[in-house]
């Protein structure tokens, strides 16, 4: 209720009333699955966070390295003509504090996203992450970051082996 | 307004069953690259709008547009997508040329089949969910349900539906593209399991993967820039009404009605003595038949006896699916219309190679988004 209406007019609704069935409804459920090809450069990307390696991608035609790779500079649409290790450090772009979950609950310590923009790619190619190991309130935009990595044999070559981004001095 | 509009560029990428080594994004990308450069232009320059033809639900993924850009060189440049089939996207490309607005635009449409894992489960969610989707039903029942009524209408034999089969498989024998070409023999096409009975399961289009891209452009500059622009004469699309139980199932009203929008704009009174090659919708072999007696070029329970006879055969008097169909080069969901549209401009440029068909200047696609829908397109291109 807000500030203005104590109360508001109607029936009330509960979802026990919807699972004893008292309210007619038809629950159904979408098999959807896929299996998505990564193809050659998500795939190689991929690969390299399985070996602790951020790749990216470099057009020597617009002179910038992307990350994470692609095989066409979207610039200026030819190939991209080589793939690149970058490192594993880089500096927070944006950033912003989530009290809300994936599966909409509410949280008191905020989860942390946050753009990085990688050391080695071009200025405003980063990776999409979480930051860790810092009090919310004093992430800022600017700071300093460095991937903290899951132990190597827990590795499958997902964004998931890189488990958050934590601040470094320097 | 008067301006013609035209298919200057045509590039594909594909088609196989299975295509792990690329991403759906790379498989447009090698499409859209060939299609730019047959037709002379830099995307990144020259396009001045683009359109995609995609279904979230294959895609698995959400407001699917979004994804679209980069492998098309569309950054920062109009782009949408249509939930349709690729002719619709061609008709959608057609009217922005027309606006004057545009005077080159690109069109893209693509399947990535092989990464749904659970496509009947995808295909059921098109069922109605109050009214048909509690019943649990392959979505192939429609199918079967509307060869039954055709063939009960028309008079028109299984055996000549398996003929379908039979000639577009061999057709696509010659198309390097198409992964589905056989010899087969009528009675091992008949001796197949079913699917849905009438409905035999080698009646039934494979899925495919592959990116088609075709570039469209106003009569100025498709006359500067392409040596063999391919006009678009007419298209129309039409719709039906969607209720499984109230349905015209015999007789596809929604692609009479489509290509008699085509014909208006294209100035067509008689199909078969204007038009010289037909690609149509054949996603199930009984709907070539059904398509061609919609289309006007035959009257119903024709279409079987003249396919029978040798006349929709590539040395026929009207040749249909020379490509080898989507029987032959594999259901490509919404790009199913492309794939039409592409073995048509490529028989009216003369580049079809060993399927080439003599002295041709007028052809048709036509396209169907498959079951359960009742909606479909049809274009007219010359050259």
């Amino acid at each position: 209720m807000s500030d203005k209406i104590s109360n508001y007019p109607g029936t009330p609704l509960s979802e026990k009333e919807i699972r004893d069935g008292n309210v007619l409804s038809i629950h159904d459920q979408m098999p959807g699955d896929f299996s998505w090809d990564t193809g050659v450069a998500i795939g190689r990307y991929l690969a390299g966070l399985k070996e602790g390696v951020i790749l990216g991608s470099h057009c020597t035609h617009c002179r910038r390295t992307v990350v994470p790779p692609r095989n066409v500079c979207e610039w200026c649409f030819r190939p991209m003509d080589s793939f690149i290790p970058l490192r594993d450090t880089g500096t927070v772009n944006t950033f912003s504090l989530c009290y809300v979950t994936w599966d909409v609950q509410r949280i008191k310590e905020p989860e942390t996203p946050a753009v990085i923009e990688i050391d080695g790619a071009s200025p405003l190619h980063g990776i999409m992450h979480k930051l860790g190991e810092v009090d919310p309130q004093q992430i800022s935009i600017g700071m300093r970051v460095k991937a903290v990595w899951k132990p190597a044999a827990k590795r499958e070559g997902a964004i998931t082996d890189i488990l958050y981004f934590k601040p470094i001095q320097e | 307004m008067s301006d013609r509009v035209a298919i200057i560029g045509v590039g594909w990428s594909g088609f196989r069953p299975i295509t792990p080594e690329f991403s759906y994004k790379e498989l447009m990308y090698e499409a859209a690259r060939r299609a730019y450069s047959d037709a002379g232009v830099d995307p990144r320059r020259d396009v001045e709008s683009f359109i995609t033809v995609a279904e979230d639900f294959h895609e698995g993924t959400s407001i699917f547009d979004e994804y679209t850009p980069d492998q098309l060189g569309a950054v920062l440049k109009p782009m949408h997508t249509i939930a349709g089939d690729g002719l619709h996207g061609l008709a959608t490309a057609y009217m922005l040329v027309k606006t004057g607005q545009f005077s080159i635009v690109a069109l893209e449409g693509h399947s990535k089949a092989s990464n749904m894992l659970t496509h009947a489960g995808i295909t059921a969610y098109a069922q109605d969910p109050v009214l048909n989707r509690p019943l649990r039903l392959n979505t192939h029942f429609v199918a079967g349900m509307e060869m039954n009524r055709y063939l009960y209408d028309t008079g028109t034999t299984p055996e000549q539906c398996a003929q379908v089969v039979v000639k577009n498989r061999r057709n696509a024998l010659d198309n390097p593209s198409a992964p589905y070409g056989a010899e087969l023999s009528l009675d091992e096409v008949l001796s197949g399991p079913h699917l849905s009975w009438p409905l035999g399961m080698r009646e039934t289009a494979e899925h495919v993967d592959g990116a088609i891209t075709l570039v469209i452009a106003n009569e100025e500059k498709a006359l500067a820039l392409s040596n063999y622009p391919i006009w678009i004469l007419g298209i129309g699309w039409s719709n039906d009404s969607p209720a499984l139980e109230n349905r015209d199932w015999s007789s596809a009203n929604y692609i009479k009605d489509a290509a008699r929008f085509a014909y208006r704009q294209a100035g067509i009174h008689h199909s078969y003595q204007a038009i010289d090659f037909a690609e149509v919708d054949d996603l199930y072999a009984y709907r070539e038949l059904q398509s061609l007696e919609a289309l006007g070029f035959f009257k119903p329970g024709e279409a079987g006896q003249v396919t029978e006879e040798g006349l929709t055969h590539r040395d026929g008097a009207f040749p249909v699916n020379v490509s080898g169909g989507s029987l032959g080069m594999g259901n490509l969901l919404d790009a199913n219309g492309l794939a039409r549209a592409l073995e048509v401009v490529l028989q009216l440029r003369g580049t079809a190679g060993p399927r080439q068909l003599d002295e041709v200047s007028i052809g048709l696609a036509q396209s169907w988004r498959g079951v359960p829908t009742a909606s479909g397109a049809v274009a007219i291109l010359g050259n």
